[in-house]
């Protein structure tokens, strides 16, 4: 197992130093303690709020976080440490990244010039424009001139031109249609199936439902839960972590029941279990660092799950 | 019927190709109405359209059976799909918070807007982040109707069941009528009274492009 893994993450913690007043300088701890691996021809989806900081778990594996901030722990791929000359060489040759925003495309370069980028040809592009459902002359637009879902579709096609083996998709598809969300799964699904890792980014539960073969549950910068995506199915009585349950029982098609407050501030983070506040099975031990274990063929972070 | 739009027709230029032609929709007063249909099918357009940051090309919207005010406040609200786009990224968020009213502590703690973000960039938060700020900037007392372009699509599942849940008890307690533009069909039940499918009422769109 261990040697086959595509990506592997370990105990990683992301900090940025801010200016509080003056010159003083404080730290803000962004992640913390999160372990993943991505194995060849698997989908692993990491679930989370928003501001829990799974875009930047996404940055710091393509290594372009802003310059304030401080990376430990291990980041490897294919067995070999991720290093700064490392991500350089193999970005966008084998490590393809589908950013979260529209503001990622250069607004002065028409779409297919930059899809095309500096190792694709004019044909990937074309095919990846018809497998989308982009009609040609979207090629010479620019970004500000396509919808929202359009200018998604031109981002999945700028990391699916070419032989990537490892995709980072940081929320591929907000804007688009039904329709379209489950082509780009499915597409995802095939390069899957020809060895292909994907790291998909979401807060879209019902997406990494469909897709996934192992769902993540990230929270306030760690990860809670990590299950086959079997056990998120049928009301989620399988699942390990009350936040894992909590989401299932958010989605539309269940409940559409929230539960009540907010996941703690990076800067003002408990002692204890980071869910604590929110959760109804708090005990005191939960006042207590909680590490994660192995329960029942996945991951949980909770000292009273069984 | 406070929110009425009347055979509306756009395209960009002249040369360009036609988005919306003879649109026509009405919203009754507290009323939510979902407005669905695939990518690049005009929505959005619609949207500004409708909420008066767009001109259309022929046609009209009407509110309350005049045009929309061109001066002051617009009783109708637009919360945009994208965040990011929609704030001024030089503008420290409380400033773009307080723009049109100045929302109390309890509606910030209702979004889960966090006190130290009031003095941080746009760039210094997330888009979801973001996202809970443009709610509460249009929620003023003047606003009698909204339009929801996509709003949820970048909250996690527990959030947004939230924000909904906060924007239909404001709706149900002012009479707040909505559009609600969304891909999500679940979410569509949920949320809205009617569904109105857009390629349907833009159906001669399409005669028109093809001849």
């Amino acid at each position: 197992m261990e040697k086959s893994s595509l990506l592997e993450v370990r105990d990683l913690g992301i900090s940025f130093s801010l200016y509080q007043s003056g010159l003083k300088k404080k730290d803000l701890n962004v992640i913390r303690a999160l372990d993943l691996t991505v194995n060849p021809g698997e989908i692993l989806a990491v679930v989370g709020s928003s501001g829990s900081g799974k875009s930047l778990l996404a940055h710091s594996i393509l290594g372009i976080l802003p310059d304030n901030a401080t990376l430990t722990g291990s980041i490897s791929y294919k067995g070999e440490e991720l290093t700064k000359e490392r991500q350089r060489e193999l970005d966008g040759k084998e490590i393809m990244f589908i950013p979260q925003s529209v503001d990622y495309l250069d607004p002065l370069m028409r779409v297919g010039k930059q899809v095309v980028g500096v190792r694709g040809t004019r044909e990937e592009m074309q095919a990846a424009f018809r497998r989308y459902g982009l009609a040609p002359e979207v090629e010479k637009y620019y970004p500000y001139q396509l919808s929202g879902g359009m200018v998604r579709r031109v981002l999945i096609s700028t990391a699916v031109i070419g032989h990537p083996e490892l995709i980072v998709a940081d929320e591929p598809t907000p804007g688009l249609d039904l329709k379209m969300a489950e082509e780009t799964l499915k597409n995802f699904r095939e390069l899957a199936d020809q060895g292909c890792g994907i790291l998909l980014i979401t807060h879209d539960l019902d997406l990494a439902l469909q897709a996934a073969t192992r769902i993540s549950v990230f929270y306030a910068g760690t990860i809670f839960e990590s299950a086959p995506v079997s056990d998120f199915q049928g009301g989620g009585s399988a699942l390990r972590h009350p936040y894992s349950r909590a989401l299932v029982r958010a989605l539309p098609q269940t409940e559409f029941e929230p539960i009540t407050g907010t996941q703690p501030y990076a800067g003002n983070l408990p002692e204890g279990c980071l869910f604590g506040e929110r959760c109804p099975y708090r005990t005191e031990e939960c006042g207590n660092p909680v590490p994660i274990r192995k329960l029942r063929g996945g991951e949980v972070r909770c000292i009273h799950a069984t | 019927m406070p929110l009425e739009a009347k055979n509306i027709t756009f395209q960009y230029s002249r040369k360009d190709r036609l988005i919306l032609k003879d649109v026509s929709l009405s919203v009754a007063d507290g009323e939510r109405v979902a407005l669905v249909g695939p990518s690049g099918y005009g929505k959005s357009t619609l949207a500004k359209i409708l909420s008066g940051y767009l001109r259309p090309t022929s046609g009209e919207v009407l509110w309350n059976g005049a045009p929309l005010p061109k001066k002051g406040y617009c009783p109708v609200q637009m919360i945009y799909q994208h965040p990011e786009l929609s704030v001024n990224p030089r503008w420290r968020m409380e400033k773009t918070l307080n723009e049109s009213w100045h929302p109390g502590p309890e509606l910030l703690g209702d979004l889960g807007i966090e006190h130290e973000w009031l003095t941080r960039f746009p760039i210094e938060l997330s888009g979801g982040e973001l996202q809970r700020f443009c709610v509460a900037r249009v929620l003023g007392p003047e606003t009698k109707f909204l339009i929801c372009d996509e709003i949820s699509t970048m909250l996690d599942v527990i959030t947004q069941a939230q924000l909904w849940e906060l924007l239909l008890k404001i709706s149900e307690e002012r009479g707040l009528g909505m559009l609600v533009v969304t891909h999500n069909e679940a979410l569509a039940k949920r949320v809205c009274t009617r569904i109105i499918n857009l390629p349907e009422q833009n159906a001669a769109v399409k005669k028109e492009n093809n001849s």
